[in-house]
């Protein structure tokens, strides 16, 4: 049976600064080396200290995957030499000594799998390594530092998956619920890593690391499998190593570095007092807690009596769901749910549309109340929308400029009607057998007022005049 | 200009206009060129000393505020940050390194209107009891320059004991601040763990580490410590002291109060000199209405060897930054890959130094651990537990600082083994995190004494009281040089 457990690193990118100084976390918009101070460039004197804020979101993430919380947090230091890393030790978590990372074991439901998580820690990422240079005979390493000390949780899942499939769905989920924890940006480059355990029936277990992002994930789990069957079916032994995911080719490549002999002499940072998690701050924290993705499904569903597809779709994506919370009342929440489902995704449907539209919540619910009262149609809300999306523009101005208004002046309507009545003798004839037919005439309709009659009022005055 | 007086005294005559800060600073640099290059305190001298005093003196002058320390002359140890200073731990490791930031002490003392007369030596990386592992050479002792000063703040106590400073910090890991103290004849004291704000000290073996000052007199301990100590936000492991005054009522005696006398700290090994000028303290402390009596801490025999473990293993780490890829010494990178160009630019650690980072790697190993340093754990834990018991029964507890005399230059720096078992007196403080204080006792032909007294954590206050106490039982005569 093949079986894969994962190690995943999240960066908390919602947070303002760095695990132990006031650096930002969003270290992305800086220059080379300028988001650096003495604490992340762990210069002589400095010393850590701890963004509670960070503990904060971490433990929020243990809570939503089910984890136990511990009563007191504790940091080590992982002693190793390395380029990218400052003090030449990370400052993380350990369980050896009794549970004192954020998160003890845990669990999440993936369709009808249970896969347990071991434990989840609160860690500093280490600077950036950057290679130049063709050959390796003249490759220089350069350092970026940037990204030094900023807060990450790792999170270690049990082997649990049995297919790349399987690793996909959870990968779906957590990103969600990361997302709508509001604790951090999936989307972002770098802001999710992993690695990989990956064993088939009666082989040795591979580790699988540098998987710079969940979709190479999948990936490098299914070329791992497949390699190793290949073995397997040749006889040949599956060797227990360490491998690295090759992002550029696709593939996995065995590392020649002895990274599993090295002995990171493990022990406690002094320098960081114990976090005491008392009951008061557990509370506190879960009182914070955004509503999870569940929840909001099932609300949907029965109080405002959404479908269960339409439900799932908003409820999963912070951005949708946000919006959605922000717009609706009781009576215009089926028709926002309708609006942001069938014509908004494809609007923004990108990291970067999102950010660049205009729209706001107000949007949504002039719209919805538009379409309600039958001021604007369907059809021309689509047009409406993307104007809305664009420009931000009032949406009353916009059906003024657009002339998107529905035709509802009964004067008017009724002319055209008479229009059509006399343009076509024959469905008029069958209409007074068959009621059906009706609706041709009120296409017809529709067609001469480029949708933007109102339907209600165009079907009344119809049925007034066929008798 | 008499350069021999004590920090308040300092205070107070130049608030009085008696002397101007411009003059005393002057002499003080004077005293240093005179006699530093046989005493060797200093590693650099701030050459911009004199116009710091000049404008504090204006300040003086036109009735502005003046902080508390109105020009005091303050020598530092070589191991805190001053910003656009050479800080380097008397280690050819840091020799180019130049500290971009200010150590929170040094913050505090500027604002206090401190001159930062220089930065003084000590053991390379504070690892060491004679300043003889200094990479820039050893400092000698100022009442006998054929001996050590003791360490590793040696440089601190020199130029205190020979008035070449008022006032100065060092930093104490397993007795650093009250061995060159006692060695010398001068107060060193070392605060509760957490009293003083480490941001900016490069750390050595922080979890038991504290900055402490070292003075002429008690009192100025407290006058410094008034203005050092308290809640830092740079600094995670430091306490909130409420803003205690420890100045007000530090002439309060001890009458009535219980000292323990430790057992192991006067036993096996201990000069006799040094056991007779303690029995001395004790019946002094007597005539002064406390009761004494022997209390004993078994794991004491053990602390020693707790001690180094544990500061190999935190030493280990925290000196790993040391790769010289970001700052340190001119040592291009071109030709090397990682490895072998760190292994190499680390071998200007000194002797010392290089020592304790093969003890530091090879006792918190894997397959080691359970042996030496998670037990030396065991026996911090333990030795906590007893303290406290102790402290249960005692207000105080006394010992020797130093079991022996000061002794020669070259004595014993080959002997690490018998180097390492005179810090039996003083690691104590450091692994409890209690504080504790030297202060001069007595001279014995020539060489210094200096009686040592303990307090419970937060007792600060009642250590420095119990500390005055003792220091107004002995005249003691003035350094021969
Ligand atoms: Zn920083």
């Amino acid at each position: 049976m093949t079986k894969i457990g994962l190690e995943i690193h999240c960066q908390l990118t919602h947070l303002k600064s760095k695990l132990f100084c006031s650096c930002k976390a969003n270290y992305r918009e800086f220059e080379i080396n300028e988001n650096i101070c003495p604490v992340c460039m762990g210069l002589p004197g400095s010393l850590p200290r701890l963004n509670q804020e960070a503990v904060k979101k971490a433990t929020i993430i243990a809570m939503a995957l089910n984890c136990s919380t511990p009563e007191k947090i504790a940091f080590f230091r992982k002693n190793y030499f390395y380029p990218d890393l400052p003090k030449n030790f990370q400052i993380t978590q350990l369980n050896i000594y009794g549970d004192t990372s954020v998160g003890g074991s845990g669990s999440i439901m993936v369709g009808d799998k249970k896969i347990r998580i071991t434990r989840i820690q609160l860690e500093e990422d280490p600077g950036r390594l950057i290679y130049e240079g063709s050959s390796s005979k003249n490759q220089i390493t350069l350092v970026d530092y940037n990204r030094a000390g900023t807060p990450l949780v790792e999170i270690v899942t049990e082997p649990d998956f049995e297919s790349p499939k399987q690793v996909r769905e959870f990968l779906n989920i957590l990103s969600d619920l990361l997302e709508n924890l509001g604790v951090s940006d999936p989307s972002l480059e770098g802001a999710m890593r992993a690695d990989a355990n990956v064993s088939i029936e009666g082989g040795n277990k591979v580790e699988v690391k540098n998987i710079g992002s969940f979709h190479d994930l999948e990936k490098a789990a299914h070329f791992e499998i497949t390699r190793q069957n290949s073995l397997h079916s040749r006889d040949i032994e599956i060797v227990q190593e360490t491998r690295h995911w090759d992002d550029k080719r696709k593939i996995t490549v065995s590392s020649r570095s002895k990274e599993e002999d090295l002995d990171y002499r493990y022990f406690l940072e002094g320098d960081i007092p114990w976090v005491t998690m008392n009951d008061g701050i557990v509370d506190e924290l879960k009182s914070e807690m955004p509503e999870s993705i569940n929840s909001k499904k099932e609300r949907y569903i029965s109080k405002y009596t959404i479908p269960v597809q339409v439900s799932e779709v908003l409820s999963s994506d912070k951005y949708y769901s946000d919006l959605f919370e922000q717009s609706h009342n009781e009576s215009n929440a089926k028709e926002i749910a309708n609006i942001i489902t069938t014509d908004l995704m494809g609007l923004v449907d990108t990291r970067e549309k999102r950010d660049k539209s205009k729209m706001t919540s107000k949007h949504l619910s002039d719209l919805a109340d538009s379409i309600q009262s039958g001021k604007i149609s369907r059809n021309s809300s689509k047009n409406a929308l993307h104007e809305i999306v664009k420009t931000g523009k009032e949406l009353s101005q916009i059906i003024s400029e657009l002339d998107l208004g529905n035709v509802s002046d009964e004067s008017e309507l009724a002319g055209i009607i008479s229009e059509v009545i006399s343009a076509e003798p024959q469905a008029v004839e069958q209409a007074k057998s068959n009621p059906q037919t009706i609706n041709y005439l009120v296409g017809k309709v529709m067609q001469k007022t480029k949708g933007k009659a109102d339907p209600t009022k165009t079907l009344d005055l119809l049925k007034k005049q066929l008798t | 200009m008499n350069l021999k007086i004590s920090a308040l005294d300092f205070v107070q005559q130049v608030q009085n206009g008696d002397i101007s800060a411009e003059d005393f600073v002057a002499e003080t640099i004077q005293r240093i060129q005179k006699i530093d290059d046989d005493l060797h305190a200093f590693l650099s001298v701030n050459d911009d000393a004199i116009n710091q005093a000049k404008s504090i003196d204006k300040k003086i002058k036109s009735g502005e505020k003046v902080g508390a320390c109105f020009g005091m002359p303050i020598s530092i140890k070589d191991n805190m940050c001053i910003k656009n200073s050479k800080t380097t731990c008397a280690s050819k490791m840091l020799e180019n390194f130049v500290a971009p930031y200010d150590a929170t002490v040094i913050s505090k003392l500027k604002q206090q209107d401190a001159i930062f007369i220089g930065k003084v030596n000590m053991d390379e990386f504070a690892m060491g009891l004679t300043t003889e592992f200094s990479a820039y050479g050893p400092s000698k002792n100022p009442w006998n320059p054929e001996y050590v000063p003791g360490g590793s703040s040696g440089g601190s106590a020199v130029s205190v004991s020979a008035f070449e400073c008022v006032a100065s910090l060092g930093s104490d890991t397993g007795g650093s601040v009250r061995n060159p103290a006692s060695f010398c004849s001068v107060v060193g004291y070392k605060p509760t763990y957490g009293l003083i704000s480490r941001y900016g000290l490069i750390s050595y073996a922080n979890s038991i580490e504290q900055i402490g000052p070292l003075t002429r007199t008690v009192k100025d301990t407290a006058f410094m410590l008034n203005m050092i100590a308290g809640l830092d936000s740079n600094d995670n492991t430091t306490i909130d002291n409420k803003n205690e005054d420890y100045l007000s009522g530090i002439d309060s005696g001890i009458e009535g109060k219980k000292i323990g006398i430790i057992t192991e700290m006067i036993g096996d090994g201990i000069d006799s000199t040094v056991l007779s000028a303690t029995k001395d303290a004790i019946s002094k402390l007597e005539g002064l209405g406390a009761t004494c009596e022997e209390v004993s801490l078994d794991m004491v025999k053990y602390s020693v060897a707790a001690y180094y473990t544990i500061t190999a293993t935190e030493a280990g780490s925290n000196l790993a930054r040391y790769d010289n890829l970001r700052y340190g010494y001119e040592f291009p990178v071109e030709g090397y890959e990682f490895n072998s160009y760190i292994s190499k630019a680390r071998q200007k650690f000194g002797p010392e130094v290089t020592r304790r980072m093969i003890i530091g790697g090879f006792v918190p190993s894997a397959g080691h651990a359970g042996k030496y340093f998670l037990k030396a754990m065991k026996v911090k834990s333990k030795l906590i537990k007893e303290i406290n018991e102790a402290f249960k029964k005692f207000d105080l507890l006394i010992a020797p600082t130093v079991p022996v005399l000061p002794f020669k230059l070259g004595e014993k720096i080959n002997d690490p083994v018998s180097l390492f078992l005179i810090d039996i007196n003083t690691v104590t403080a450091n692994l409890t995190g209690k504080p504790a204080i030297s202060v001069p006792f007595a001279i014995s032909n020539g060489l210094p004494i200096g009686m040592q007294l303990f307090a419970n954590s937060n007792e600060d206050k009642l250590l420095l009281q119990a500390a005055c106490a003792l220091e107004s039982t002995v005249k003691l005569p003035e350094v021969p040089i």
